[in-house]
């Protein structure tokens, strides 16, 4: 099968959308060239760097039969439209009586390790897993991306893609055919029997080598990668964490009311879940700080293999005992 | 001074006043039902500027689309909602515009081209601008219209907004409701200019102000804007020198800073009566045409408060709902 790279990916999905739907036209503060060059100024529209007003003309565009992205670029960029997100686009069908439908794609890079510091170096997808009315999912390879830019874009609600900023120039196989994943479906990229970890994006390649550092001690790790933070595939993580009975979650952000505290609430909430919990669950976050620039820093903030390694291995501290219980 | 009458027929000329007149009854009756407990929450009367929303929307083509403020019963009326879901709405019932999740501050239309009322300061501004960014791309001259007050105005997007309408020449109108506060703060301590118009120039569009008490003056102006917005000319901000009557909000006991001799200074300069007189001395207008007219605003108002008092509450499990589309 051919390979693409996770941004060819996401800008191929994109391209065949707006092949076959007129309706879908697309805004960011620099017009990306393959796409101008096949769609032209009028649907590729390059502006002037005003998030905000993206952001509420991506809304009303919608609300008046069009299908727009809103390509905020890097994700501390959005936080300057925080009220058209917020306020305006998570809300505006809800709160209208659900008389209308909003389909918007908005992108968003995140993570870190680019050495770009703060401003533009976060993971906050948790923020706006917050805000009721908005689905959002964060593809770790190019053809997970692929599949649910196209889904995203065929969705009548608001919908946010994040891209992990370290993976875009990563490769993976993509078939030529068309094919969409569907929101809120969680992938098992790794089966495994010991303990369960869960990772987004560029820490679901790190969980798989863990997993194979592992595999040669003998430990079975099955890697659960959600895809989708919005709608949450709940399932899927519970099923495998009744399987296993342990649980790390490995994320690129810090640990305070994050998408790792989501998911260690859903496992240990649920009774059927917790009754199989062997060990405490474990998160492996980065630091709660905002990302610094020099390189020594920024690699202590960042989780990575050896974190999950160290991870893995806490929770199985006592296996035996509770393997003879 | 009053404008020269506008090259409208009698009938649309009636039709302005029977629309503004309707505004007004519709919010006193909203306000005292407040005030006995059938509203909830909040309610923002647009008493004393009726004639901008009117003026601007006899303007309007159905095609046009216009988006609202959290001051926006009299955007709505002027659109041509229905009094009956309207005040459902503000009775938080099921037959409501929203099905009782908005109420009186996002009370939309989408299917008459009312974007909605919006609960946020300047947040709807990128929104309509957004459909006038459609309406181009659509290409059958339709225009949008963001109303929105002299608070807004000092807002990071009307800024954001006029600059981009100007560069893509969108078929924008501009409305700037200037009722002298924003909330319960003076325009004088906010902005140093004295014309929120002026700020047109910055952004190359022309910037009219006109007199908002005078639906005919504004109707005039939004049709200039109209047309050159339909001929692909781009934006027009228009200010509407106005004024509130009531106090931000009809909540009780909130501060209300102003002289009550300048509320009564504009109360002497009602829109409403103003109109009438011009009706009058155009022979339009009689006082029996008065009179039937308001028999049937007030036959409509009553009935659209029976239709909301009638109407069921939502239920509980309903507020689960339209948090996603399918």
């Amino acid at each position: 099968m051919r390979e693409l790279t996770y941004n060819e990916a996401a800008v191929e999905a994109i391209a065949e959308e707006m092949r076959r739907d007129p309706k879908i036209f697309y805004m960011s503060t620099d017009a990306l060239p393959p796409l101008l060059k096949e769609f032209g100024p009028t649907r590729i529209r390059a502006t002037p760097i005003t998030e905000a007003a993206l952001t509420g003309m991506g809304i009303g565009a919608a609300g008046s039969g069009f299908r727009p992205i809103v390509d905020w670029r890097q994700v501390t960029f959005s936080f300057v439209a925080m009220d058209q997100i917020v306020n305006q686009a998570a809300k505006i069908h809800y709160m209208f009586g659900g008389q209308v439908t909003f389909p918007i794609l908005f992108r968003a890079s995140v993570g870190g390790g680019g050495k770009v510091a703060a401003q533009h170096s976060q993971s906050p997808y948790s923020m706006f897993m917050n805000v009721a009315g908005l689905k959002m999912f964060l593809p770790s390879t190019p053809y997970d991306m692929k599949g649910l830019i196209k889904t995203a874009i065929r969705d009548n609600n608001p919908v946010i893609s994040f891209e992990s900023g370290r993976l875009m120039a990563r490769k993976g196989q993509v078939p030529e055919e068309d094919y969409t994943i569907p929101l809120g479906l969680a992938d098992v990229k790794r089966q495994g029997s010991d303990v369960t970890v869960v990772a987004l994006a560029w820490l679901v390649h790190e969980a798989m080598a863990a997993a194979e550092t592992l595999a040669a001690e003998g430990i079975s790790v099955e890697v659960v990668d959600p895809r989708t933070l919005v709608p949450l595939d709940t399932a899927t993580i519970r099923e495998s964490v009744r399987k296993t009975g342990r649980l790390v979650i490995a994320d690129e952000a810090g640990p305070t009311a994050g998408f790792s505290a989501e998911i260690a609430a859903l496992a240990t909430e649920d009774a059927a879940t917790f009754a199989r919990l062997k060990a405490p669950v474990k998160r492996v976050c980065a630091l709660q700080v905002p990302i610094p620039y020099s390189p020594v820093l920024e690699d202590a903030v960042f989780p990575d293999r050896g974190r999950i390694v160290a991870g893995v291995r806490e929770v199985l501290q006592g296996r035996g005992h509770a393997a003879a219980a | 001074m009053t404008s020269l009458s506008p090259n409208l027929p009698p009938d649309k000329q009636r039709e302005m006043l029977r629309q503004m007149l309707t505004i007004r009854r519709f919010e006193e009756r909203a306000s005292d039902d407040y005030r006995a407990g059938k509203i909830y929450g909040v309610v923002h009367c647009y008493i004393g500027e009726e004639a901008v929303a009117v003026g601007v929307c006899t303007a309007l083509d159905p095609r046009d689309r216009i988006i609202s403020t959290h001051r926006g019963h009299g955007h709505c009326i002027a659109k041509g909602a229905d009094l009956n879901r309207m005040m459902a709405e503000l009775y938080g019932r099921q037959t409501g515009y929203c099905k009782g999740k908005g109420g009186s501050m996002h009370i939309a239309d989408f299917g008459i081209g009312m974007l909605g009322a919006n609960g946020i300061v300047a947040g709807g501004i990128a929104i309509v601008t957004g459909a006038g960014l459609a309406a181009q791309m659509e290409g059958k001259g339709g225009v949008a219209v963001s109303f929105f007050g002299d608070g807004a105005s000092n807002a990071g997007p009307f800024h954001e907004c006029l600059n981009i309408a100007a560069t893509w020449k969108l078929p924008m109108l501009y409305v700037c409701e200037n009722n002298m506060y924003a909330a319960q703060t003076a325009a004088a301590a906010t902005h140093a200019l004295g014309d929120v118009a002026g700020r047109a120039a910055g952004y190359g569009i022309p910037g009219v102000v006109v007199d908002g008490n005078d639906a005919f003056a504004v109707y005039q102006a939004a049709n200039t804007a109209v047309a050159r917005a339909r001929a692909g000319d781009g934006p027009t901000l228009i200010e509407c020198k106005t004024y509130r009557w009531r106090g931000h909000t009809e909540r009780a006991g909130q501060p209300d800073p102003r002289e009550r001799a300048e509320v009564e200074a504009w109360q002497r300069k009602d829109p409403i009566t103003l109109l009438e007189r011009q009706l009058r001395e155009q022979g339009e207008l009689d006082d029996a045409g008065l009179r039937a007219m308001e028999g049937e605003i007030i036959g409509a108002l009553e009935a659209a408060v029976a239709f909301a008092e009638a109407s069921p509450f939502p239920l509980p499990e309903q507020a689960t709902n339209d948090v996603f589309a399918a």
